[in-house]
C-alpha cells in the first residue's frame, strides 16, 4: 500500500513544484541584479495564455513554449522601460504588471475557455524508464521538468563561476560601484529582468500545457506570489530555490494525500496552512544560522538607479 | 482581485410580434423595454457558476425579444465593490438579479434605498418586500450521481474534491454517499478539501491523490474542469459540476449536474411584466428544471441508466427524498429515524457527515 502510493505521490510533487521553480529561478536572477519585479503572477498568466493559444493554433509544443517565454519577456520589457529606463518605482510597476497581465490574459483567453490541448509528451528514456521504482520516479516526466532542474544548476554555476554572473551580482550589490568601474548597470538589469520574464512565462505555460492542459482565467491562482516568497526563502540561491519549490510542492501535495488517507484526524484548515507554516519555520531557522550575513538580500534590491549626468 | 469589470448591453431584436400575443396586449404596447440587470461573481467564461447564469440571461433575452433589455456586470468581488455595482444597476433597471451568496447584504442595503426596483438574490436567506431569494436543490442531482457511482465503481470508493466545509457542500457529499450506499452498502466516499473554489492545479493534485488512494470515480464541488481532465487522463470516471464538462472528459464523464436558472428567470420576468411580482423564497430542484443532468457518458450501461432515471423520476414525483431515514452519522449514531424526511431547515444547516463519508 505505502509503496504503491509513494511513487505517484512523488510524481505529483514534481509536477506541482515545476511551475514554481521556473518562476522563482527567473525572479531570483532579476533580484540578484537588484531589481524587484512583483509582476511574476502577471507574466505567468501571459505565458500560460499565449502558450495555450499557440499550442491550439499550431499543435507544436516547441512553438507554444517559445511563445510563452516571449510573452513573459514582452511584459518584462514593459517593466524594464518603466522601472529601469524611466526610473519608476519598482514595487508600483511590478504590481501594475500583475494587474495588466491578469487583464490581458483574460482578454486573450476569452476565446480559449472550455478548450483543451494534448499535454506535453513524456520523455521516456528507453531502458531507464522501465526500471522499477527509479524509472517512474526519475525518468517519466516531460522535458520541462528536466529543463527546470537543469536551469537551477546552470544558474547556480553562472552566478558563481562566470564573469557575467559576477558582474550581475556586483550590479545587485552596489550599482554605483559597478557603474564607476564601467559596467552598464541598466543594460545588465534589463537582461536579468527579461530572463526573469521568460522563465515566468515558461512557468505559466507549464500550468496550461502540462499540469492541467486547459485555459481558465487566473489559473495561476497565486503561484506567482509563492514564487516571490520562494526567492526569499531560498536566500537568493538557485540550489535552495530548487529545494524550496520541491519542499513547498511536497507539503502541499502531502496534505492532500493525508486527507485522502483518512489516517489523520486534523482539521483540513490546519492541513491547508501547513505549507505556509513550514515556510515560516524554515525561514526562521535559516536566517538565524551563523551564516546569516551570507544569506542577506542583494544590497541594492529594489533601489532605483539613475546614471548621474 | 483585479477588477476587470465589463458592461455589455445586449439587445436582441428577436420575434417580438410572436411573443407579444403571449404576454398580453396592454403590456405589449408599452414602448420602452423593461430593463433587467445581472451581477456575476465570476467571469462569464468560467464554464461554471457565472457561465450558467449568463446562459439563462441569454435565454431570457431571446424569449422576450425587445420587451426587455438585459445587461450584466461580471467579476464583481463579494465586497464593497458589489454594493456600488448593484446600486448603479438599480438606478437604471427595473429588476436586478444578484447571483451569489455574498451579494446578499449589499443587495439588502440597496433594496432599502430603491423600493420600486425588484431585487432577486441567489442562494441567500434575506427577503424584503422588494427582494426575493432563490436557490437550487443541487443535492437532488447529487443523489442521482451517487446512485450511478454506487453501480459503476468497482472499488466501491469514490473520491470527492470539495471546496469549503459549508452546509451546501456537506449536503452534496451526504446526498451522494447516501444514494451510493443504497446500491452498495459498503460504499465509501473519500473527501479532500482543496480549500479553494478555483485553482485548477490544486484541484488536479487532489484528484490525483484520490485516484492513487483507490478511488475509481470522482465527484467535485469546485469550479474548474481540472478534476474531469485528470480523471480522463488517468482512465477513471467522473461527475462534472455546474455545467456539462464532456469536452474535458469525453470518456470519463458519467454525467454532470447542470444549473439551469432559465425557468426561474422567465417566470419572474413574466410576473414583473404582468405586475404580479411578489417577494418569495424558492428552493427549486429537478422537478422545476432548475437542476438538470447532462447527457450520460459512454460508461453508462442500460442498467445504470434505468436506475438513474428511476431515482430522477422518483424525486420529481416526490416518492423519493434523498434525505430519508434511517440516516446514521460517521460514528454510526442514528440521526434520522427510519421513514422520516429531513426538514429543509435542518438540511440548510447540516454540518455532519453520513456513514460512509471519510472526511
Amino acid at each position: 500500500m505505502t509503496g504503491g502510493v509513494l511513487i505517484p505521490l512523488l510524481q505529483t510533487v514534481v509536477t506541482s513544484a515545476t511551475p514554481l521553480l521556473f518562476a522563482a529561478l527567473g525572479e531570483l536572477v532579476a533580484e540578484r541584479s537588484g531589481v524587484l519585479n512583483l509582476g511574476v503572477e502577471g507574466m505567468m498568466l501571459a505565458g500560460a495564455v499565449f502558450g495555450f493559444a499557440v499550442m491550439t493554433a499550431t499543435g507544436s509544443d516547441t512553438l507554444a513554449l517559445l511563445a510563452a517565454a516571449a510573452a513573459g519577456t514582452t511584459l518584462a520589457l514593459l517593466f524594464g522601460v518603466l522601472a529601469l529606463t524611466l526610473a519608476a518605482s519598482q514595487v508600483a510597476t511590478g504590481l501594475a504588471l500583475t494587474i495588466f497581465g491578469t487583464g490581458l490574459s483574460t482578454l486573450i483567453g476569452a476565446r480559449y475557455t472550455g478548450r483543451t490541448v494534448p499535454p506535453l509528451p513524456r520523455l521516456d528514456v528507453p531502458g531507464l524508464s522501465e526500471l522499477p521504482v527509479i524509472g517512474p520516479l526519475l525518468f517519466r516526466y516531460d522535458a520541462m521538468v528536466y529543463l527546470s532542474v537543469a536551469s537551477a544548476f546552470a544558474i547556480g554555476w553562472f552566478l558563481r563561476r562566470t564573469r557575467g554572473g559576477m558582474v550581475l551580482r556586483a550590479v545587485g550589490e552596489s550599482d554605483v560601484s559597478a557603474h564607476s568601474i564601467g559596467h552598464p548597470v541598466i543594460r545588465i538589469r534589463y537582461l536579468a529582468v527579461l530572463f526573469g520574464g521568460a522563465m515566468a512565462g515558461l512557468g505559466g505555460a507549464y500550468l496550461s500545457l502540462a499540469y492541467t492542459p486547459l485555459w481558465a482565467e487566473q489559473m495561476t491562482a497565486g503561484r506567482g506570489w509563492i514564487a516571490l516568497a520562494l526567492v526569499v526563502f531560498a536566500a537568493w540561491r538557485p540550489g535552495r530555490a530548487l529545494m524550496g519549490a520541491y519542499l513547498f510542492g511536497g507539503i502541499t501535495v502531502l496534505q492532500l494525500y493525508l486527507q485522502g488517507s483518512g489516517l489523520v484526524a486534523i482539521p483540513t484548515q490546519i492541513l491547508a496552512m501547513v505549507p505556509y507554516i513550514a515556510t515560516i519555520v524554515v525561514l526562521t531557522v535559516i536566517s538565524s544560522a551563523s551564516a546569516r550575513s551570507r544569506l542577506s538580500a542583494p544590497a541594492c534590491l529594489g533601489k532605483t538607479f539613475r546614471v548621474a549626468t | 482581485m483585479a477588477g476587470l469589470i465589463e458592461r455589455r448591453t445586449l439587445l436582441t431584436g428577436a420575434a417580438a410580434t410572436g411573443a407579444a400575443a403571449a404576454i398580453g396586449i396592454g403590456r405589449a404596447r408599452a414602448a420602452a423595454p423593461m430593463k433587467i440587470g445581472f451581477v456575476y461573481v465570476g467571469p462569464v467564461g468560467d464554464l461554471g457558476w457565472s457561465y450558467q447564469h449568463d446562459v439563462a440571461r441569454k435565454t431570457l433575452q431571446e424569449k422576450y425579444g425587445d420587451k426587455i433589455a438585459t445587461q450584466f456586470v461580471e467579476n464583481v468581488a463579494e465586497g464593497p465593490d458589489a454594493e456600488r455595482v448593484i446600486r448603479e444597476l438599480a438606478k437604471v433597471n427595473a429588476m436586478v438579479f444578484a447571483t451569489s451568496f455574498g451579494f446578499m447584504n449589499p443587495t439588502e442595503r440597496v433594496a432599502k434605498q430603491f423600493p420600486k426596483v425588484k431585487f432577486e438574490q441567489a442562494t441567500g436567506y434575506k427577503t424584503r418586500p422588494n427582494m426575493a431569494e432563490y436557490n437550487a436543490r443541487f443535492y437532488e442531482g447529487r443523489a442521482v450521481c451517487g446512485t450511478m457511482a454506487g453501480m459503476l465503481s468497482k472499488a466501491g470508493v469514490a473520491g470527492y474534491v470539495a471546496s469549503f466545509p459549508i452546509p451546501e457542500v456537506v449536503m452534496g457529499i451526504n446526498a451522494f454517499t447516501l444514494a451510493a450506499r443504497k446500491v452498495n452498502p459498503n460504499f465509501k466516499t473519500k473527501v479532500i478539501w482543496a480549500n479553494t473554489w478555483f485553482d485548477p492545479g490544486r484541484e488536479s493534485d487532489a484528484a490525483k491523490s484520490l485516484i492513487d488512494q483507490g478511488a475509481d470515480i470522482l465527484a467535485q464541488h469546485t469550479d474548474s474542469p481540472a478534476v474531469m481532465q485528470t480523471a480522463e487522463a488517468r482512465g477513471v470516471l467522473a461527475f462534472g459540476q455546474s455545467s456539462d464538462m464532456r469536452r474535458f472528459g469525453p470518456k470519463a464523464q458519467v454525467t454532470s449536474i447542470v444549473d439551469n436558472w432559465a425557468p426561474y428567470y422567465i417566470l419572474r420576468t413574466q410576473q414583473a411584466l404582468d405586475g404580479t411580482w411578489k417577494t418569495d423564497d424558492v428552493w427549486w430542484g429537478i422537478k422545476e428544471g432548475m437542476v438538470e443532468l447532462a447527457p450520460y457518458g459512454p460508461a453508462v450501461t442500460d442498467k445504470v441508466r434505468a436506475a438513474a432515471d428511476e431515482v430522477k423520476a422518483g424525486i420529481v414525483s416526490g416518492k423519493i427524498h434523498p434525505f430519508t431515514g434511517p440516516i446514521k452519522d460517521q460514528k454510526g449514531n442514528l440521526k434520522l429515524a427510519a421513514g422520516a424526511v429531513m426538514p429543509d431547515a435542518d438540511l440548510l444547516k447540516i454540518n455532519w457527515y453520513v456513514e460512509g463519508v471519510q472526511a
